[in-house]
């Protein structure tokens, strides 16, 4: 197996560190203060081609791998996980379903722009009753005519205020239950189409998190993602690939968390010695440099498996599960090492705790990666609970 | 208008530097290499001259080991257009007139009408070779440069450099050679398609011979590298609040002589 970098995705990971380190850090402590939105930066991450890593040029993306974007994201995640989130939804949760079941009039109209980082995408699947359980989507889509009628609502949507294209799931048919399930694209200001609030939230709190309306919102027949009941299998095969960006997430917020955890170990002293000549705190800081490796490791093998275009599934719920469980490991103990000062906002570690918390729910929880992982562990059938 | 960088690849700011066992170098193990941050003020503006006439080429050049190759690279995804790589065992131990006298060996085959330069390399600090470089060309030159104008028939060029309190604005007639100062631009960062597309662009490998140059002896010898003694510790004065002020006025005006 190959562990380098190639120069291309060296370059870019030094890119993303800069920029973050520059652009992104100094103004991590006020976005989350503020719960605001950052504009300015996510625009220039359009601008570096951050924001469609893995579309080709042809239609207005960078045309680098997996790989590269695994290791943008972990470095964008070590400044702030808000960013790394916003990033991530646009590269996997849009970009990626769009490029691979989009036409060309579609790939040209929903995809450039917004691979481009013209524009912003979200993925509206989530309702009040289909969370884990997102087959149970309530959702209409009523075929009439040239177009479909959406009633129905989204929540907990990643970018949802701030997204212009919206991918969003609804039952063109009940009775085929998840069969029934098709995809649209609908943009910002379409009739009957609004967002009713927006979520406060313990962490990633510059991520707008929102709820979507769709009253008699009527969507061209020509913005149907694939063809009709194709939507779960989009929505499952579009999380797959989410599962390694927000794997690299956790890599990053663990990795933040880390670093300011060594630093903190080498300056701070108790006892007359710095407290990195504690052996209790040099495990904990040999633990979480362990975990993170491996968890990084998880990370770019789901990563390679993708760009060779092999089966990934398994690998990015391992890798997601993994790196979502040392990132909130990581981040207690980086504020335990911390000491009381770990708990103080302005020493920034408890934003990282707080931050690692919904890598290990949004797209699937813990629990549901181990769910993917016993299934295959005992064959499909055998692993089926219920 | 064709434009010349010259770059060169240094450790990075971070790096904590060590001499190494032969105590005439730096040792080089570890060191993460980045384009010296003057150089990356010449090629920022490089480009924007060709941006700003709609048309042009800008050229890197770098002297240097393999590794530069990675230094050169970072230019080309910046946007220079290609890339010269000066590299060739015979320049080892290159001083600064032996650069700049095999940059001026390119300088003459490319005929650019602009050369730029950073002030220095933040590795030896040393500055010298875009005055040597000016000196064997017989080209005007500019250090320290906060602004610059090309003219529009790109004859001449209008430079300010950094001077006590104020700008000194003078203009040369090109050909000429710029050094950038800080605060010149700022550096953009390399897109992703500028990266990707890096590797499709040509560096071209160019040996002392290619340019008709001997192996010269160096007119600096290194004689020997000393570690920096360790700062010694900073002294707290300790004591209420007049007295103290009186003991820190009486230190440094008798012990740090400093009033
Ligand atoms: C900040 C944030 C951003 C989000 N962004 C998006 C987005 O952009 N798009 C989108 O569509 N959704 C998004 N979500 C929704 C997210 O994916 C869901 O919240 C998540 O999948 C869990 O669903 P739920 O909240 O309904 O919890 P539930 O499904 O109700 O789960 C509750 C608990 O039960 C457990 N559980 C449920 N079923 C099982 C089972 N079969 N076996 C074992 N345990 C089980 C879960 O692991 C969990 O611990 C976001 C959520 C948040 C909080």
């Amino acid at each position: 197996m190959e562990l380098d970098l190639t120069d291309e995705q060296r370059m870019i990971q030094a890119m993303a560190r800069e920029f973050a380190e520059t652009a992104i850090r100094p103004i991590a402590v006020e976005i989350d203060r503020e719960a605001r939105f950052p504009h300015e930066t996510v625009k220039r991450m359009g601008a570096l081609g951050l924001m469609g890593i893995m579309v080709p040029e042809r239609w207005g993306g960078s045309g680098a791998d997996t790989v590269a974007y695994v290791v943008a994201v972990e470095e964008i995640a070590k400044a702030c996980g808000s960013h790394a989130v916003i990033m991530s939804v646009n590269n996997s949760l849009y970009c990626d379903p769009l490029l691979t079941y989009g036409t060309d009039a579609q790939r040209e109209r929903f995809l450039v722009p917004v691979a481009a980082g013209q524009a912003n995408g979200c993925f509206a699947l989530t309702e009040s009753q289909a969370g884990s359980d997102a087959r149970n989507q309530a959702t209409l889509a009523t075929r009439d005519g040239d177009s479909y009628v959406l009633n129905g609502k989204k929540q907990f949507i990643s970018t949802g205020r701030e997204a212009s294209f919206a991918l969003v799931f609804g039952q063109t048919d009940r009775a085929k239950a998840h069969h029934g399930i098709s995809a649209f694209v609908v943009e910002k200001g379409a009739p009957g189409f609004g967002v009713s609030k927006t979520e406060d939230k313990l962490g990633i709190r510059a991520s707008d998190t929102a709820e979507l309306v769709f009253e008699d919102c009527r969507v061209p027949a020509a913005s149907r993602l694939g063809e009709e009941g194709m939507g779960f299998t989009i929505a499952m095969g579009t999380i797959d690939g989410g599962r390694i960006g927000i794997a690299a997430q956790a890599v990053g917020l663990a990795a933040g968390a880390y670093e300011r955890a060594v630093a903190y170990a080498r300056e701070r002293k108790s006892f007359g010695v710095p407290i990195g000549q504690h052996q209790m705190v040099q495990w904990m800081l040999a633990d979480m440099a362990t975990a993170i490796d491996g968890a990084r490791l998880l990370t770019l093998r789901a990563a390679t498996l993708k760009d060779a275009g092999k089966p990934f599934g398994v690998a990015a719920a391992m890798a997601k599960l993994f790196a979502a469980e040392t990132a909130m490991k990581a981040t207690t103990d980086a504020i335990q090492v911390h000491g009381g000062y770990g708990y103080i906002r302005e020493y920034e570690v408890e934003r990282y705790f707080r931050d690692a918390k919904i890598t290990q729910i949004y797209e699937g929880t813990s629990q549901i990666q181990k769910l993917v992982i016993a299934r295959e562990v005992l064959g499909r059938t055998a692993g089926r609970s219920a | 208008m064709k434009i010349l960088v010259a770059i060169k690849q240094v450790p990075d700011t971070a790096t904590q530097v060590k001499v190494g066992a032969d105590g005439k170098a730096i040792d080089t193990a570890g060191i993460t290499w980045i384009v010296s941050p003057y150089d990356e003020y010449a090629v920022e503006e490089a480009l924007r001259i060709k941006e700003k006439r709609g048309q042009g080429e800008v050229v890197a050049v770098s002297l240097g080991p393999d590794r530069v190759k990675e230094a050169i690279r970072s230019c080309l995804a910046m946007g220079c257009d290609r890339a010269i790589h000066l590299n060739d065992p015979a320049w080892n131990d290159a001083d600064t007139l032996t650069t700049a006298k095999a940059l001026a060996a390119v300088i003459k085959q490319e005929a650019p009408q602009l050369v730029l330069c950073g002030r220095q390399a933040i590795d030896d600090d040393m500055g010298a070779v875009t005055a040597q470089l000016a000196e064997l060309l017989g080209w005007p030159c500019a250090y320290w440069i906060m602004e610059e104008t090309v003219d529009a028939d790109g004859k001449s060029v209008r430079a300010a450099r950094q001077a006590e309190g104020g700008l000194e604005v003078f203009d040369l007639p090109l050909p000429a050679i710029l050094a950038a100062q800080k605060g010149l631009n700022e550096p953009r960062y390399p897109t992703l398609k500028g990266i990707m597309g890096a590797k499709k662009k040509e560096i071209k490998d160019v040996k002392a011979g290619d340019l008709g140059l001997g192996a010269e002896p160096p007119q600096l010898a290194v004689i020997g590298l000393e570690a920096l003694p360790p700062r010694p510790p900073g002294r707290v004065i300790q004591g209420d609040v007049p007295a103290a002020v009186k003991e820190l006025v009486r230190a440094l005006r008798e012990d740090a002589k400093a009033i």
